[in-house]
């Protein structure tokens, strides 16, 4: 199971490094994470997805609450939250695609940020889902370069994961 | 420079000794020059240590046999990466150790400057924290977080990189700084529900066995864990680290378990219908094949670690807390029982399967480490090197105290025990200090000797001279056909060796020389290097094969 995890850390140098350190030598998959400051500038977030299975997920969240700069850990998977993702796509697109791509551009709202002798670059935001067709309607025209920012969430409505919601979530006896 | 304000240095050393360090192990180099030379002045007691490892565990030594933080201080480059070792050995074994290394300033950072070394990001997986000091105002708040996280909790090694602008530059000094650590609270106090489920588990339980990890010497358990086993009749088994922890001559104690544990200990394991693991962490060392662990067994798991809960083996009841705490917890919840019938079970195993060993011929490493016992009434401190007599002090010497034995554990490290001895010996005057050593593990660290000499510590080393690596000598006997690929030792004289260091050297090659030389020793002034000549190719057992089940002992 896919799960999508909202991790406070303290805002220090290196607190990355000591992440994405423990999930490569203790063999955790990061599906992808999104990193990047708060409403308090001296705390980070991180948006970590990973896939795994519940037991293989416990041990994930305990040893990241082990290190000193993880302040608060919630697992949303199971929770009801919005989540986005932004991607830029530079598409091929000579004069005789341009019209077909720009349609494609239009039904899934996505955004023409940049147009190039022979290509476009496209921006859309959404959900995996949402991008992964966009992604796929695009290929045929030939896709030069992509990259997405990983995904980053919010609990709906007014629970929060932040920092003055709770402190260090006890552990899981 | 106005009056309260003091240079990085010495904020750090004042920062030490607020900390109540009075000792510190360490060895100077370009970037230390200012902390060195702020030592000048200081009262702290400085060892130097021959190599940067030996700095490393001798202060880990230190911490292990006193139960106070061990500090140890070293320069940038090669002063902070021969510290490596002695770091990731701390942390294998929850060991609570302050590091100190000089680094480059911090303009001539990330250019690869003479002698400069990334030591935070290299210890970043195994310190249980470290720092790079940015600025010489944020030091004093660093030391004070650095201490109080080695020592709470889980403890463990942390270090603090300073750079030389940040201990050559001033700021004020005050001794009332505030920490701020929002993600750092570790729970002590167990859930009491869970407490209540496994006083029912134990209440229910007809075979309970303690299983007993280095967590209840590190939380001062052992009184606690006394009168568990008491108030249950149930025996005690333990892990390298928990020896000690319970007392070995007890009646109801069944030693060490796992790959050379006692066949009674392991029989125990795999027909117990209750385990009560108390700050262990199911080593595969421990465990042997995991599908058959305590495989009759329901598990009640007693950690500070939330991590270890649920690692390596399913846990049925899993109580998160000191140690300490959560056994007084219990012991509340809990009734006497008697249980016969088990304990009876478990006295014919030890009647039937003791452990014993050959003592005609040559000398036995087994009767050497047996009389060392018997001459210090199981009162000495005892560090072990890595090795065939590490297990053999594990197995034949009686440990009856908590942070009697001091021995490398979860890292395995050759060249641990004399540094380690000098350690303990700094920490612990006036008491007797053996250091029992392999002929190989010894010449990992034979420069301490030096130190030893250097500072008056009389600690007796004793070499299990058997001419071999022998440990890995015995898995090529047992598993790899008798082809002895590079485990045969040409050794020194150690006699001279000893001699040209300044200590003391004997050599002992029969049993009768063993008691007067041991006699000699201990009551030497001087470090002494005790030569055993013992039987070559004598194998450690019992023996479970690695990835078998504990019953399956060779032996
Ligand atoms: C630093 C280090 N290198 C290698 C090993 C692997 N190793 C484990 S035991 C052993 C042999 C130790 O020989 P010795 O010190 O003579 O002890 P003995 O087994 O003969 O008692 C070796 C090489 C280790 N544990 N540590
Ligand atoms: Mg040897």
């Amino acid at each position: 199971m896919t799960h999508t995890l909202a991790v406070l850390v303290e805002n220090n140098p290196g607190v990355l490094a000591r992440v994405a350190g423990l999930f490569s030598r203790r063999g955790f998959n990061i599906d992808s994470l999104a990193v990047g400051r708060t409403e308090d500038p001296s705390v980070s977030r991180m948006t970590i997805v990973v896939e795994g299975d519940d037991r293989y997920l416990e041990q994930v969240n305990k040893q990241l609450h082990k290190l000193v700069d993880v302040i608060k850990i919630s697992d949303i998977t199971r929770d009801a939250y919005v989540d986005r993702e932004l991607v830029l796509i530079k598409v091929h697109a000579d004069a005789s695609k341009r019209a077909e791509i720009m349609q494609l551009v239009d039904i899934f709202r996505a955004r023409i940020v940049d147009v190039g002798l022979k290509t476009l670059t496209v921006e859309i935001t959404g959900n995996e889902g949402k991008i992964d067709a966009f992604e796929d309607s695009l290929r045929p025209f030939g896709i030069k370069e992509l990259v997405r920012t990983g995904k980053i969430a919010m609990l709906r409505g007014t629970k929060s994961s932040s920092k003055n919601n709770s402190q260090k979530e006890g552990d899981v006896n | 420079m106005c009056a309260n304000k003091l240079s990085g240095a010495q904020i750090l050393l004042k920062s030490l000794q607020a900390e109540g360090v009075d000792t510190i192990f360490g060895y100077p180099g370009g970037q230390a020059l200012p902390i060195y030379d702020a030592l000048y002045d200081s009262d702290i007691r400085h060892i130097l240590t021959r190599h940067e490892q030996g700095a490393a565990h001798a202060a880990d030594g230190y911490a292990r046999a006193t139960g106070k933080p061990g500090v140890c201080l070293a320069t940038s480059g090669p002063g902070a990466t021969n510290l490596v070792t002695g770091i990731a050995n701390a942390y294998m074994d929850s060991v609570p150790l302050v590091a100190v290394t000089g680094q480059v300033s911090q303009s001539l950072l990330g250019r690869d400057s003479f002698q400069e070394a990334d030591i935070t990001g290299i210890t970043m997986p195994i310190t249980k924290h470290n720092y790079l000091v940015k600025d010489t105002s944020e030091l004093a708040q660093i030391v004070k977080e650095a201490f109080h996280i080695a020592t709470t909790g889980r403890p463990g090694p942390v270090l603090i990189d300073i750079p030389r602008d940040v201990s050559a530059g001033t700021a004020d000094y005050n001794g009332r700084e505030e920490m701020n650590l929002p993600g750092y609270q570790p729970v002590l106090d167990g859930d009491p529900r869970q407490v209540l489920k496994a006083a029912e588990a134990i209440a229910g339980s007809e075979r309970p066995l303690i299983y007993a990890g280095g967590g209840v010497v590190i939380s001062g358990a052992h009184d606690e864990l006394l009168r568990l086993a008491e108030m249950l009749m149930a025996p005690v088994c333990a892990t390298l680290m928990g020896l000690g922890g319970f007392p070995g001559n007890h009646p109801l104690s069944l030693g060490m378990l796992g790959m050379h544990g006692t066949k009674y200990a392991n029989f125990a394991v795999c027909d117990c219908d209750l385990l009560i693991a108390v700050g262990a962490r199911f080593d595969d060392r421990v465990t042997g094949k995991l599908e058959t662990f305590a495989s009759m067994a329901k598990i009640i798991h007693i950690d500070i670690d939330p991590a270890e809960i649920g690692k390596n083996v399913r846990v049925d009841i899993p109580i998160v807390g000191d140690v300490k705490r959560v056994l007084n917890q219990l012991l509340e919840a809990l009734q006497p029982r008697l249980g016969e019938a088990w304990r009876d079970k478990i006295l014919a195993w030890k009647k039937e399967y003791p452990m014993s060993h050959c003592d005609h011929g040559k000398l036995k490493p087994q009767t050497v480490i047996s009389e060392i016992y018997n001459l210090t009434r199981g009162d000495a401190r005892i560090a072990t090197d890595v090795g065939q007599h590490q297990m053999w002090t594990a197995q034949y010497y009686s440990f009856t105290k908590p942070r009697s034995l001091i021995s490398s554990g979860g890292l395995g490290a050759m060249g641990y025990g004399l540094p380690a001895a000098i350690g303990v010996q700094v920490g612990c005057p006036g008491e007797t200090v053996f250091d029992i050593a392999g002929d190989g593990s010894i010449q990992m660290n034979i420069q301490e000797l030096c130190t030893a000499v250097n500072y008056e510590l009389p600690i007796n080393v004793a070499i299990i001279n058997n001419g071999y690596l022998g440990m890995v000598r015995q898995w090529q006997e047992l598993f790899y056909n008798r082809r002895y690929s590079h485990s045969e030792l040409l050794n020194p004289d150690f006699v001279k060796l000893a001699e040209a260091y300044g200590a003391e050297g004997i050599r002992v090659t029969k049993k009768s020389e063993l008691v007067p030389a041991l006699e000699q020793a201990i009551r030497s002034s001087k470090p002494v290097m005790l030569d055993f000549v013992v039987d070559r190719e004598d194998n450690v057992m019992p023996m479970v094969p690695p990835g078998e089940s504990l019953d399956r002992m060779l032996g």
